[in-house]
């Protein structure tokens, strides 16, 4: 029983990674890296809880939270693919403007500096063939687990096996090439970024539901994790999500170790470690899109 | 075609550079000709300008007026002395830290790890100044800067040299090195904070920096300290070693063209190795103003953006010294003058501000250097 309740945090936990590395992977892979996953998820999850305490429903709620998930990854599509600037700094300056953003919303609508009034979750929702199902069958039951699992399988297939996912990723690798086709650079960019805002406020919306309210700044770095089980994954959502589930088990464990001896601080690192090492080529090789971080500018190919 | 030798004229200078013979005569002025000098000025205050209309239209959206916030915004922060203390002491770590990402930025590497390095700065400073607290003020002040700095270095220096040996971006190692430092102190926490706090034991009167309100009355109250003299001092040698040294011209060379670097005889990994390293160094040093000069103890949490915020600094700062020393003073106002304002607007409109100045920045600058190369 033990180990069925550490696989049920486990997976509980990596939902939002999962979703935003998929996200990160669409992103990236059309050549924009996103580092505004912080900030979208936050305002995701502001958007989640205020959706659901003006009707009552989290269906709503998400679908709130993805709106507001596009509309802030547009602000960074704008920044990056238009003005073709900074890719890094953009990202830094969303996840600012998102900290600040939400606070400044919770004051106005909850009084509160610190959380919102307690909103509805999706409980309500389990399918209740697979809650049913002892050990694991309360967590798949959720709605929101579903989806996340369909949406890896299909965003995998929509990055490698369809004409989409092709020009996407050639927008990522060798955009000069869609050029010649006569596509626009800009319009895989900007689509990969919008995709990867929806999937990021959907992340955000998993935290605020699970929690039934948003508290300041409740993202608390998960979207600088996600980004990490990305690299740590290749640049593939299926390759993330595993390293998601790696990463959430690290996290599971912590909080069965809290109180005992053991310095949870060391698991707390774990992630962060075995993403530099990844990185560094310890850990098979992690290498990037070949344009990534560069912006395209369609009258100097580079 | 213009546009093609527009896009090749910085190559052929930073090559011709590299040809003269590495660095017998460093270049006084190191922006490509494109740039006209009047945009460098005009593309911060316009993205600071851009950002202060989108802010008021968050100010009036709550039913006050934006001009007059801003106006009490700007007098509470530099027109009196105690506001114009407080200004200086939120303004000094963010000189360091704004120092520390121009300089890796001169050298072509983005540092985004300063609030892991401010950080560990800040706690190396104040576990040797409350460790060695029975030492004289001549040995353990400068021991204890010296702390700061050398954990700076140290936790800058990785990412440069996996950068170096593996080619493993610093962008993603700094963003990593950041919760790893910050999991570290938590972990070293364990054993030498006071109990049932997240804080060390204070320091030694002799690592204490002496506060400028006990030299200029108008400051008194106010925790700014001499830390800001240290600040302008690095601000100056930082300076000096970018524009006057033949390591920092290396270091430029490598961040305008590192091919042609290389191909002049430069050691492309050496520099980026040294500039994350000095880079670190800058940042762990700002941990000496709220520790050495402030609260006297190292407490979790403390640097609390000051990190990211410096690159915001580099950025309005143009990544030269004097610039960020402006850009600090800016967002050190702006910082405080949101706490003034709580009252009537949410301090939050202070943070939503340092968000559009980043995003405004990066924008207008693209905006006018293409407007100003089509005008060519």
């Amino acid at each position: 029983m033990e180990l069925v309740l550490f696989l049920a945090a486990t997976l509980r936990i990596s939902v939002p990674y999962a979703l935003a590395a998929l996200g990160a992977a669409f992103s990236e892979r059309g050549g924009v890296i996103n580092i505004a996953l912080e900030g979208i998820m936050l305002v995701g999850a502001l958007a989640y809880v205020l959706g659901a305490h003006a009707t009552g429903s989290p269906w709503i709620g998400a679908g709130c939270a993805v709106i507001a998930g596009v509309a802030t990854a547009a602000l960074h599509a704008l920044v990056t693919v238009t003005f073709r600037a900074d890719q890094i700094t953009s990202g830094l300056g969303i996840n600012l403007l998102a900290a600040g953003l939400t606070r400044f919303v919770l004051k106005q609508v909850f009084h509160s500096s610190s959380n919102s009034s307690r909103v509805v979750g999706f409980e309500g929702f389990s399918v209740p063939g697979i809650l049913g199902v002892p050990g694991l069958g309360p967590v798949f039951a959720s709605p929101l687990v579903l989806l996340t699992l369909a949406l890896i399988g299909a965003g995998h297939w929509l990055l490698f096996r369809s004409v989409f996912g092709l020009r996407l990723r050639a927008a990522g690798e060798r955009p000069e090439s869609l050029t010649t086709l006569g596509l626009s650079v800009a319009a895989q960019r900007t689509q990969g970024v919008l995709i990867s805002g929806a999937l990021a406020g959907l992340a955000g919306a998993w935290l605020a539901s699970e929690q039934h309210s948003f508290t300041d700044g409740m993202t608390s770095g998960r979207g600088y994790i996600a980004l990490a089980a990305m690299i740590v994954g290749k640049w593939s959502p299926i390759g993330g999500a595993a390293a998601c589930l790696l990463f959430g088990a690290a996290e599971a464990l912590q909080i069965t170790l809290q109180g005992s001896a053991f310095p949870s601080e060391l698991l707390q690192m774990l992630p962060y470690l075995v993403t530099m090492l990844a990185l560094a080529g310890f850990i098979g090789r992690a290498i990037p899109p070949r344009s990534v971080g560069v912006p395209y500018d369609p009258e100097q190919p580079s | 075609m213009d546009r093609r030798d527009d896009a090749e004229a910085p190559v052929n200078e930073a090559a011709a550079h590299a040809q003269d013979g590495g660095a017998s005569q460093p270049p006084a002025r190191n922006r490509s000709p494109k740039t006209p000098a009047l945009l460098v000025a005009l593309s911060p205050l316009a993205a600071i300008v851009v950002a202060l209309a989108i802010g008021g239209v968050f100010i009036a959206a709550i039913g006050q007026n934006p001009l007059e916030i801003y106006a009490v915004m700007l007098h509470e922060s530099l027109a009196t002395g105690y506001g114009l203390g407080q200004t200086l002491f939120r303004a000094t770590p963010l000189m360091f830290t704004g120092l520390a990402v121009a300089l890796g930025f001169r050298a072509g590497m983005f540092n985004i790890g300063t609030e892991g390095q401010l950080y560990l700065g800040g706690f190396a400073a104040a576990m040797v100044g409350a460790t060695l607290a029975g030492w004289p003020s001549w040995l353990l002040l400068p021991l204890a800067m010296l702390a700061a700095a050398a954990a700076g270095t140290a936790w800058g220096a990785i990412p440069g040299v996996l950068k170096a040996r593996f080619g493993s971006h610093e962008v993603i190692n700094t963003i990593m090195l950041n919760f790893i430092s910050f999991a570290l102190v938590a972990w070293f926490g364990r054993s030498v904070y006071q109990t049932a706090t997240v804080r060390t034991a204070e320091i030694g009167a002799g690592a204490v920096i002496p506060r400028l309100g006990e030299l200029i009355p108008a400051f008194k109250g106010t925790p700014a300290n001499l830390s800001i003299v240290v600040a302008l001092a690095m601000a100056a040698a930082t300076g000096v070693l970018l524009f006057r040294t033949r390591r920092g011209y290396e270091l430029r060379a490598v961040g305008l063209n590192a091919p042609a670097a290389e191909y002049g005889g430069i050691s492309v990994g050496g520099a980026q190795i040294v500039a994350m390293a000095l880079s670190g160094a800058l940042a762990g040093l700002g941990g000496i103003n709220f520790v050495l000069g402030y609260k006297h103890f190292f407490e979790q949490g403390f640097s609390a953006g000051a990190g990211f915020l410096g690159i915001a600094v580099a950025l309005i700062g143009r990544n030269h010294p004097a610039g960020v020393i402006i850009a600090a003073l800016f967002f050190g106002a702006l910082s405080y003058a949101g706490l003034v304002i709580n009252e009537r607007v949410p301090r939050e409109l202070v943070d939503i501000l340092q968000g559009l100045v980043i995003l405004s920045a990066i924008a207008t600058q693209q905006v006018l250097e293409r407007a100003a190369r089509r005008m060519r």
